[in-house]
């Protein structure tokens, strides 16, 4: 009888531990699609296609976001161009010439802190290194903050693709007396491309959001500019602007933001596994 | 006619060595980059900051003083209302994700993990700012009308922690700082979570569930001691996360310098300080002190990383082994 009752207990505790469980996944999910629901509705109610032509309006006026646009594109890209190949070099390093030496272990161990680092740390880290020197905010210094988040996100990413390689490809290539450099360019990249692709991709999507860093390197500005050495708009920066104002249309502009930025983030984020997908089923 | 051809092949071969040393010695270049960078982050702020902690020393943590027109800076405020805002975090996300990782890997239908998995790593990728303009215009308006003024009455008259929960149902404030970076930090922890589970043997799992165990027990007593310290370096993880995030707390924080014992009234955080104020700061000792508080919250992340880190790498090693 007894051993009847501890099997009920335990059965009872079971079912509602999995039942929590169950709540818990329900809850989370709900939150999160609550918070995508408002950015869509919202998002969608204030589009526009002048979004795309308009300046960012003083209050009171119509406008839309081409130059904070504009300007996020320009330094997103830069920074792209700048963390990409040093990232990939980098990584490289670590999984070919220093795996399992104390400095690739370092080097592994500092990339993984800076991959997680609070962003607007890094902000301040540039505008102590170039704003305060360079004597002004400038697009550059917003592209090198963005810069310094893409290039752990890319060196995490080649080390871990690079690993996959099997190592009969490397000893194959190597036997035939090719010169290492060569098998790295030619065979390692060319079998780990769709990963580290995959990467660059995450990374892009990571910093087209970013707000922090570039609230002291980029600052802001008001009017078109493609001039990288002088205070550049950017989206992130003008939805924080708009959204902290009391203003109702600036408010719409700044949903109008959030929306274009959700949606470039999820879209990227999901072409970006499908390129890793279809690496994967042309191995199999 | 040998002599040449082995002449040549000699050429080749130390033209190949050449350029292998030289390729070998840029990427070397690129990996020391990384080390200088974090290094040169950590440096420079401690540059940045060197006025504010000559002028104010031990002060600068202790003292809740902070008067831009008086040039006084005691950063006490926004280190606690950081503390706090992240414990708060950390007390709903751990457990909420917890139960998200264990239902995507026992409880759920098969064909239903896959899907959801992936729809919380998307989650996982969403611009903070976005989870704080949601905060500030639908969280805020909904939590200052139907949940604050309960709160304050009811919770609000318990002995001890009621002094926590009363206060003008205000809306923006320390709890909901940390209900939005909870909601943040949920998709982070939960699908580190997830992926360690997946690492536990299955037949560990079969082995359990032959002896009788119902599920929960092959989680809770199989699965939870053989990911323990991944668990843990995942939590870590986003409480590194929750500390350093600016834009999610930023908007629903309120950016108050006094200090107050309840949840409900508007705080601030180091992040939030650093955000908010760094554009008008107009003196050398102000722009300085906030630098300084970025070292600070550089400091703490780092250490809260580290761990997270060095935990992780325990189940890694294992499954090396």
């Amino acid at each position: 009888m007894s051993s009847d009752l501890i099997f009920l207990k335990r059965r009872i505790i079971n079912a509602v531990a999995l039942l929590l469980s169950a709540c818990a996944a329900v809850l989370g999910l709900a939150f999160l699609a609550w918070i995508l629901w408002t950015t869509l509705s919202k998002g969608i109610a204030a589009f526009s296609p002048t979004l795309f032509t308009q300046m960012t309006p003083p209050p009171g006026e119509a406008g839309g976001l081409a130059n904070a646009l504009f300007g996020s594109l320009m330094m997103c890209l830069l920074a792209t161009a700048i963390g990409t190949p040093i990232g990939i070099a980098a990584g490289t390093f670590v999984a070919e010439y220093a795996d399992r030496h104390w400095v690739g272990t370092t080097i592994r161990f500092v990339n993984d802190i800076l991959l997680s680092a609070p962003s607007i740390v890094l902000g301040l880290f540039v505008y102590t290194l170039v704003v305060r020197p360079m004597g002004g905010f400038s697009g550059f210094a917003g592209a090198l903050a963005l810069a310094f988040i893409v290039l752990p996100v890319v060196v995490r990413t080649t080390d871990d693709m690079l690993k996959l390689v099997p190592s009969q490809m490397r000893e194959a290539a190597l036997s035939l007396g090719i010169p290492q450099w060569k098998v790295t360019l030619q065979i390692l990249y060319r079998a780990a491309a769709p990963g580290i692709v995959t990467g660059v991709l995450l990374a892009l999507a990571r910093i087209s959001g970013e707000t922090a860093p570039l609230l002291f390197t980029a600052l802001n500005n008001q009017y078109w500019s493609s001039d990288m050495s002088e205070p550049i708009a950017s989206a992130p920066v003008v939805i924080f602007q708009y959204a902290m104002s009391p203003f109702e249309d600036w408010h719409a502009l700044a949903w109008a933001g959030a929306f274009i930025i959700t949606v470039f983030v999820l879209a990227l984020s999901l072409f970006a596994r499908l390129v890793l997908l279809r690496k994967r089923v042309a191995h199999d | 006619m040998q002599e040449t051809l082995i002449a040549a092949a000699e050429r080749r071969a130390s033209r190949d060595a050449r350029h292998d040393r030289s390729f070998r010695w840029m990427l070397a270049g690129a990996g020391l980059f990384v080390l200088l960078a974090l290094g040169g982050a950590a440096l420079s702020m401690l540059w940045g900051g060197r006025e504010a902690f000559a002028t104010f020393g031990l002060d600068f943590i202790t003292s809740s003083n902070w008067d831009a027109i008086g040039q006084q800076f005691g950063a006490w405020v926004p280190i606690y209302g950081t503390l706090v805002t992240a414990a708060i975090a950390m007390l709903i996300a751990i457990p909420v994700s917890f139960g998200i990782a264990l239902f995507l890997t026992e409880v759920a239908p098969t064909w239903m993990r896959t899907p959801v998995g992936t729809a919380i790593e998307l989650l996982a990728g969403i611009p903070s700012i976005i989870y704080g303009m949601w905060g500030l215009f639908v969280f805020v308006p909904m939590l200052a009308e139907h949940v604050y003024p309960w709160v304050d009455a009811n919770l609000g008259q318990w002995p001890i922690v009621g002094s926590l929960f009363a206060g003008p149902p205000l809306g923006i404030g320390t709890l909901t700082a940390g209900l939005v970076l909870a909601i943040m930090v949920v998709p982070f922890i939960s699908s580190v979570m997830r992926d360690v589970f997946l690492t536990v043997p299955t037949r560990l799992k079969e082995s359990a569930y032959a002896l009788g165990s119902t599920r929960w027990e092959v989680v809770w007593d199989v699965v939870l001691p053989y990911t323990r310290s991944a668990v843990i370096g995942g939590i870590f993880l986003g409480l590194g996360r929750a500390l350093g995030e600016t834009m999610a707390v930023t908007f629903v924080l309120g950016n108050a310098h006094e200090l107050s014992t309840s949840l409900l009234m508007p705080g601030n955080s180091i992040a939030a300080t650093i955000a908010n104020e760094f554009a008008e700061a107009d003196t050398d000792l102000y722009r300085s002190s906030l630098i300084a508080l970025g070292f600070l919250l550089f400091v703490v992340t780092f250490i809260v990383l580290a761990v997270a880190k060095l935990m992780l790498r325990q189940l890694a090693k294992r499954e090396g082994s």
